[in-house]
């Protein structure tokens, strides 16, 4: 393959790599605190993006320059879905806890649904796909036919920094090692003085925040965003921290970059259509769930009986 | 057993026609306010009767009375049907939520008893639709062995999902099933060959040579709609499946699944081959919804992959949790629920996702076991232990 296209190429996936672990790291860490899956997950990206959206034009009425509604926007879809995570981890995860697991997965699907369906039918012409305003500078270096655009490094740098970020907070502060206690062993954190409920809602609303994030950039990246864009991010980002392995950070953020080269090698590198980048890439999952049951980097364990 | 007392046949009888007549007069109902007036007491008489214990009552003059309760109930469907004879849309109506709830059985096999997740029922549903649909246009197979062959199809392509499910369990299984909805709409909408978006068109069901597509007509005044051909037979149908799946609930495979279910370290210090079962079981209830599926091509004589969505997935399993997870005869109250009132009540038509969303997040929290939750299992039906 030529090197521009297959540098190309690259971009997109790692582009399409980092959205996709900033939604899988949410995944994981729900899912590390308290063995549940949230899966309106996806739903929550999405109404981040649509935040953002009219964050965004509300503040472009009130002409002000575009960092600034940049800013407006970030700010407001991280905060409002840090406290929808919130919301939604107090009054629908929590009441669940005694309950089968799959109940929790239920219970948030369908609020996924109704997120969903909110937006449908109450943000105006709430079905059609909205276009995304372009804020980031326009230019773009170019090396021979591999053009890098100014705002893929904007976006890259911007998720890749959430990332290290996340990290960080997880591994070196006070926040993070309770939120690992509490992964560890809920009891034993509660007997050591670690508030079990303040953490859980802390982890929700980091996860959510992160959500948002991924669905700022998404739509920054492709300059559309729609509702039912959800679905399918959070199938993907599921899957991602499956094939990751649950509960494990790192196991995420790789199980996001697998799925974006699955993708792209799906699209680009195989015989059939492009159009069958998806079922490529969600067959290879099912396949490496038969291989890997507990994911690339599962928690070694064995099981309690 | 003795001679049960006559009187106790009673509360099942009253049962299956306030069933019966809360079915008719909810398709039949003309104004929007009939319709939700008779929903909502439905509901209500479902709730409060369970509460006031009428429901114990019913369950053992059923228990004790099975033949004749069976018989009954199979004559209500029938005349249910016939009092429909004219009414075009509302035998639609009621054939399709016959189809939810053979589709709802075969969940209730995976989910209910054998606890294997499927959140793709909607797409093994398509898998049946489109082999049916597939094999009626290509190939001159009797319409009934096609339906069949549906069903068997589904039960092997879902075998496929077999491996990966056994390997994984809670919800690394959830998302393989997830998985695979997604890639079978996606797959179909990109394949040419099956029609891609625009579907195929479904010849209508022939059997023994008579065509189900022409409306029945005795002489120049009396004439039956079309569908109530289709009814009679999906009655048929749908009461063997339940039959079946009633039997196997009570007999020694049922236990063998519940005990799979609870605990399978357990059951299989007991000897029970988990893995066995859990085959079983995910086959058994693809079949039913390869059926299903079938049967709902040929109903409606044209499919697509938009009827075959991972949202529809979720509403099949809206109704088995909304029924009462486990329990087969819960189904019908809740098929009726999410199938015919939002085509009854247009007000709600365009709110139904977020609306049964909602309601189905308001059950999980204050009422886990649904409208009709199931019952402990009784080793001796009808005798007071």
């Amino acid at each position: 393959m030529d090197p521009a296209l297959f540098a190309q190429h690259l971009l997109n996936g790692v582009m399409l790599g980092v959205i996709y672990a900033l939604v899988a790291v949410g995944f994981t860490l729900f899912f590390g605190v308290l063995d549940v899956i949230k899966f309106s997950h996806g739903d929550v990206v999405m109404l981040g993006a649509f935040t953002a959206l009219a964050t965004s034009i509300a503040a472009s009425a009130a002409g002000l320059s575009s960092p600034v509604i940049l800013a407006a926007m970030l700010l407001a879809a991280i905060v409002g879905m840090a406290l929808v995570g919130m919301l939604m981890a107090r009054y629908l995860v929590l009441p669940l806890r005694n309950a089968p697991t799959l109940n929790v997965l239920l219970v948030t699907l369908m609020a996924g649904t109704v997120i969903r369906e909110g937006v449908r039918l109450f943000y105006p012409q709430g079905s059609n796909p909205k276009p995304f305003p372009r804020l980031l500078p326009t230019g773009a270096f170019e090396f021979g036919a591999f053009t890098l655009r100014h705002d893929s490094i904007v976006l890259l740098v911007l998720g890749v920094g959430a990332i290290v970020f996340v990290h960080l907070l997880i591994v070196r502060t006070r926040l993070g090692l309770a939120i690992r206690a509490v992964a560890q062993d809920p009891e034993t954190a509660s007997a050591m003085g670690i508030p079990f409920r303040g953490t859980v809602l802390a982890t929700f609303a980091i996860g959510s925040a992160l959500a948002a994030l991924a669905g700022v950039v998404n739509g920054l990246y492709y300059s559309e965003v729609s509702f039912n864009m959800g679905l399918l991010l959070g199938a993907i980002g599921f899957s991602a921290a499956v094939i990751g392995g649950l509960g494990n950070v790192y196991g995420a953020i790789l199980g996001g970059f697998v799925f974006a080269a699955l993708q792209t090698i799906g699209a680009v590198a195989l015989p059939f259509a492009s159009a069958y980048k998806d079922v490529f890439a969600f067959g290879v999952v099912i396949l490496l769930m038969a291989w890997k049951p507990g994911g690339l980097l599962a928690e070694r364990s064995a099981e309690r009986v | 057993m003795g001679t049960p007392d006559r009187a106790t046949i009673l509360p099942a009888l009253a049962a299956i026609l306030a069933g019966a007549g809360a079915t008719l007069a909810l398709l039949l109902a003309e104004t929007q306010w009939h319709v939700a007036v008779v929903a909502l007491a439905g509901v209500a008489a479902l709730l409060i009767g369970g509460r006031a214990g009428f429901g114990d009552a019913i369950h053992r003059s059923v228990a004790s009375h099975q033949r004749v309760t069976s018989a009954t109930a199979w004559l209500a469907g029938a005349v249910v049907v016939f009092l429909l004879r004219e009414h075009n849309f509302e035998l639609l109506m009621l054939c399709t939520v016959m189809l939810y709830v053979l589709a709802g059985l075969g969940l209730t096999v995976q989910f209910g008893f054998a606890g294997v997740v499927n959140f793709a029922a909607a797409a093994f549903m398509g898998v049946g639709a489109y082999t049916a649909a597939v094999l009626m246009t290509s190939t001159g197979l009797p319409h009934l062995v096609v339906v069949l062959a549906a069903g068997v199809v589904t039960a092997l392509i879902g075998s496929v999902l077999l491996l990966p499910l056994l390997r994984t369990r809670g919800h690394y299984a959830a998302l393989i099933t997830i998985a695979f909805g997604i890639l079978f709409r996606t797959f179909l909408e990109v394949n040419d060959t099956l029609g891609g978006p625009q579907g195929l068109k479904v010849p209508g069901l022939q059997i023994f040579g008579y065509a189900f597509n022409e409306a029945i007509e005795f002489d120049d005044e009396t004439e039956w709609s079309f569908y109530t051909a289709y009814a009679g037979v999906f009655i048929v149908v749908l009461g063997l499946a339940y039959t079946l799946v009633r039997r196997v609930e009570r007999s020694w495979m049922g236990l063998a699944l519940d005990a799979v279910r609870l605990d399978e370290t357990a059951a299989s210090a007991f000897g029970l081959n988990g893995a066995a079962w859990k085959i079983a079981a995910f086959s058994f209830g693809n079949f039913l919804a390869g059926i299903a599926g079938a049967l709902y091509a040929i109903l409606t004589a044209f499919i697509a992959p938009a009827s075959f969505t991972f949202g529809d997935s979720l509403l099949l399993l809206s109704i088995v949790i909304l029924g009462g997870l486990g329990n087969p005869l819960g189904l019908l109250p809740a098929a009726l629920v999410v199938v015919v009132l939002p085509e009854k009540l247009q007000v709600i038509q365009e709110y139904r996702f977020l609306l049964f969303a909602a309601l189905v997040i308001l059950i999980l929290l204050l009422r886990p076991g649904g409208l009709m939750p199931r019952r402990a299992r009784e080793y001796f039906p009808g005798r007071s232990s």
